[in-house]
């Protein structure tokens, strides 16, 4: 659909913008800690819109029908541009060095065959489920990690969540207070303008207060000497946009939980292999996973970031060199939190018969277990509260244990 | 006739974009007849039409693309020789040369430029989504910004048939046909991102496809758009072979089923709507040949719609569970055609349509009584439109609907009376605002909810644009005034006030834009 769609954020060159205590203050976003050990834990969930070709990014090369499937743009361990072995099994692709060092170090992971419970290839249902949280797309206006962050204890818990982007992921709509930022270079509009903006709205149009409120709090926070252009492509872009979250994020009294998403995986034609279209935007993955690494700092240590993306593509090439819409996929794990070092996988193999529809990678894995395992790991949310608020009627797909450190 | 101003606010800015400052009087017109002054565009069909001088048939700018494209592989090889012989590579010109300097265009006395304080530096919007090519600040002076660069031949297309989009966004009475080409656009949206063909066609696409049908069938601009090369190069049709056709028994390439999926999830039946895989990929082969004919010419004049035999997949197809016998060209034809009748279609369409106008969550009675006239008039899309203006809802729902960053900037534009003669701004901020032109993240087009638009960004976004604007133009007017044309008695209360109170010219005037009556519909 689209080839390598063009990241809109643009960059900040601001400086300091609410210098006073205007507003209700960002700093007074209460401190997320864990009190009984002392962790400090963040979550970054990373959504990659377009559907990802998980056998193309960690493939399964020992498996005998995958390079036959997978054709023209199979990985395979040797050759000009080799995959990382990550076991004797599954190898990753060569755009991704700062991903599979994250795996040596143990604190990446991958898991395979992963899907939501979505069945059907239309990307904005397969969207809609993967955000929502619910086994089904409709028109629900909250998503799974705002869902999160209001079961999360008051007080000294976390309780904002931060979008990246000039508008909400529909992850973190919802009733929980979020905050958004993007990277903007725009004059100001001064203090008193906005609260006699802010006011107005107050009187008139409360959720317009709210959001025009949010959006003044976060500015100063993300702007700094780093954040200035610089020349470059949609690589750079992810990584100077998660380089921005990081920072925020990073602070004392930063957000804890952010979401973010990347555009143009959807690889219907000449998708490449270990070289091209798809290694491109790998690469800036990459970028933004080192760009979360040294951003947060020691911060990291307690830090998921989980990649997931709405479903997967063919196993079977297709007619011009990509992929359509499939089924399972994988989802990515990193972070000092991670108990990584491993493939995580069920796998259901890719002989014709074992292929959902005769076309996909079968799903054997939900993607809510993993995303339960990080909530739970990283702060403490109960089975229940998993498999009733935040992924309703989801009792079946138990939270996947021992993903975090 | 007594004058309904809550009336007129629905009028102008549900249907339209927005009164029109200045001696337009549209606001008292509005008041005294809202039906009729938001149905009386829809008498004039011809009014939909855009021509401008200057503005080309798709063949036409196509060919010139690869023009340009071939220029380009040419100065690039010469620069390499010319490396050897260390002589000077001849710089790429489709253009014959203007007669002025081209910065001419880019320090135009706009509104909009004046606004943002990029007078010399503005870049081509369509290039500021590249960081590399970053707005400079307003406090940095012109003389410091390094020399634009000339624009090229597809540049220069994009923002002639942006300036011509905008210029006739200001000028339109209501705006309510204007308002159902950017419905219909964005319905069968493309992409100006997914290449250079894709970006010179954008505003072509349209003006062919989209334009003569608003007011027409919806059979016939569910054909015009799935042939238009525009299209079939942003859903990759053009490299889709018939598995057994000649080319894709020679080539050993063969089926994309990126149109087919998209022309029954997106653009007619829905998701949901009762078609299967098989269905998708039976749609996918009987469109196989629809292509554009490229740059050779082989198989039709460069740049224009063509039908490509060895391509399409012979023999008959079942789609819906009706055979499609082995027609060629007439065979998509003849399946396009019932797929614009299905029911599910008159469904899908009547939704999204009252979603659009009248409320995220759309009133279900009003939503039945659309798909009622879809079916009854074989998709008449002025009767679907007259039907909406009579329904007693699209009146009485409250103002919740959030204006869209296009319908934002529009209808500041026209409340201020200004009409652009350079569109750079007006790109810049849309890419901003997260709404580029023609260039919507994927094709399900952009969002249209009031949660997508009122994001904490977004409005704060909004309010650093509305305040430049302030800044700029203020001094020049009287925000009292500016209310009176905007919603005169149909404001509140704590509006009037809030401009009355404002501490200057300039702070009253960004305070009214952003008000909720210039920011709800």
């Amino acid at each position: 659909m689209i080839d390598c769609v063009e990241n809109r954020l643009l960059t900040s060159r601001r400086g300091l913008l609410l210098g006073g205590a205007s507003f209700a203050a960002w700093a007074y976003l209460p401190k997320f800690a864990r009190a009984a050990d002392g962790r400090d834990p963040r979550l970054v969930v990373v959504i990659l819109r377009g559907a990802l070709d998980g056998l193309a990014t960690v493939a399964p090369i020992g498996d005998p029908d995958y390079a036959g499937l997978h054709g023209s743009i199979a990985l395979a361990a040797d050759g000009a541009h080799p995959a990382l072995m990550l076991d004797g099994f599954f190898a990753l692709h060569p755009s991704m060095p700062e991903f599979t060092r994250m795996y040596r170090a143990q604190h990446a992971a991958v898991i395979h065959a992963v899907a939501t419970p979505y069945r059907d290839r239309s990307h904005f249902d397969g969207q809609d489920v993967l955000e929502s949280g619910y086994a089904g797309p409709g028109r629900v206006q909250s998503g799974w990690l705002n869902r999160a962050l209001e079961a999360l204890p008051r007080g000294e818990r976390v309780s904002s969540g931060l979008a990246v982007g000039p508008t909400t992921p529909l992850v973190l709509r919802g009733t929980a207070p979020t905050v958004g930022w993007a990277p903007v270079a725009l004059p100001q509009a001064d203090d008193d303008t906005a609260m006699r903006l802010v006011d107005l709205y107050r009187h008139r149009d409360p959720a317009l207060a709210s959001a025009l409120s949010q959006g003044l709090q976060l500015e100063k926070a993300a702007s700094g000497d780093d954040m200035k252009p610089k020349p470059g492509n949609a690589v750079a872009q992810m990584r100077q946009v998660a380089r921005g979250a990081a920072k925020l994020m990073a602070a004392d009294d930063g957000p804890r939980i952010a979401a973010l998403a990347f555009d143009g995986w959807d690889t219907h034609a000449n998708e490449g292999g270990p070289v091209g279209r798809l290694a491109f935007l790998l690469g800036g993955l990459d970028g933004a996973l080192l760009e979360f690494e040294s951003g947060l700092g020691d911060r990291w240590r307690d830090t998921v970031v989980v990649v997931a993306t709405e479903f997967g593509r063919t196993a079977r090439i297709n007619g011009t060199d990509g992929t359509d819409h499939g089924t399972g996929t994988i989802a990515l794990l990193a972070g000092g939190a991670v108990k990584g070092g491993r493939v995580i996988s069920d796998w259901p193999g890719l002989k014709p018969a074992n292929l959902y529809e005769g076309r996909d990678l079968k799903p054997t894995t939900d993607l809510r277990s993993v995303i339960k395992g990080v909530l739970q790991g990283q702060f403490g949310l109960s089975d229940q509260v998993l498999a009733q608020a935040v992924f309703p009627d989801s009792a079946a797909a138990r939270p996947m244990k021992g993903l975090v450190a | 006739m007594a004058r309904d101003s809550q009336a007129a606010l629905v009028a102008l800015n549900r249907f339209g974009f927005g009164a029109r400052g200045g001696a337009s009087g549209d606001l008292i017109n509005a008041a005294s007849d809202p039906r009729g002054f938001v149905k009386a565009e829809l008498a004039r069909s011809y009014g939909v039409l855009l021509e401008a001088p200057g503005l080309q048939s798709t063949p036409q700018l196509g060919q010139a693309a690869f023009a340009y494209q071939d220029q380009v592989k040419q100065a690039r090889e010469a620069a390499k020789a010319a490396t050897q012989s260390e002589a000077p590579a001849p710089q790429p010109s489709a253009e014959p040369k203007p007669d002025k300097p081209l910065r001419r265009n880019l320090s135009l006395n706009t509104m909009m430029t004046e606004i943002a304080g990029r007078l010399a530096g503005a870049k081509p919007a369509d290039n500021a989504m590249k960081p590399d090519s970053m707005q400079p600040n307003a406090a940095a002076p012109p003389a410091a910004k390094p020399s634009p660069q000339p624009l090229n031949v597809i540049q220069k297309t994009f923002r002639a048939e942006a300036l011509a989009r905008l210029q006739r966004a200001m000028m339109v009475d209501c705006g309510f046909t204007e308002r159902l080409v950017v419905f219909w656009s964005n319905h069968f949206c493309i992409s100006a991102s997914k290449g250079e063909l894709a970006r010179m066609w954008a505003g072509a696409f349209e003006r062919e496809a989209i334009r003569p049908h608003v007011l027409g069938h919806f059979a016939d601009m569910l054909k015009a758009v799935e042939q238009h090369p525009a299209m079939l190069f942003f859903l990759d049709n053009q490299q889709s072979l018939g598995p057994d056709s000649r080319a894709g028994q020679n080539r050993k390439r063969g089926l994309n089923e990126n149109l087919a999926r998209e022309i029954m999830e997106l653009h007619t039946l829905g998701v949901g709507g009762g078609y299967t895989q098989d269905d998708v990929t039976s749609l996918a082969r009987i469109i196989t040949g629809w292509t554009f004919a490229g740059r050779k010419g082989q198989i039709g004049a460069p740049g224009s719609f063509a039908f490509n035999a060895n391509a399409h997949q012979p023999g008959p197809q079942l789609l819906l569970g009706k055979t499609y016998e082995a027609t060629g060209l007439a065979q998509g034809e003849a399946a396009l055609a019932d797929i614009a009748r299905h029911p599910s279609t008159a469904n899908f369409i009547a939704t999204k349509f009252v979603r659009h106008f009248v409320a995220d969550d759309p009133p279900p009675a009003l939503v039945a009584r659309l798909r009622n006239v879809f079916v009854k008039t074989d998709g008449d899309l002025k009767a679907l439109a007259t039907a909406l203006v009579d329904s007693d809802e699209a009146w009485k729902a409250p103002l919740t609907k959030m204006r869209s960053p296009y319908d934002f900037l529009v209808a500041t534009g026209r409340l201020l009376a200004r009409v652009p003669e350079d569109p750079g701004s007006y790109l810049s901020n849309l890419n901003l605002l997260g709404q580029p032109l023609w260039t919507p993240a994927g094709p399900n087009g952009f969002p249209d909810t009031a949660a997508a638009w009122a994001a904490p960004e977004g409005m704060k976004l909004r309010l650093d644009i509305a305040s430049q604007m302030g800044a700029r133009l203020g001094p020049n007017i009287d925000p009292l005034d500016l209310l009176e044309f905007a919603a005169a008695d149909a404001a509140s209360v704590e509006t009037r006030k809030t401009i009355e109170r404002a501490e200057s010219r300039q702070q009253a005037l960004a305070l009214l834009l952003m008000s909720p009556e210039l920011q709800r519909r």
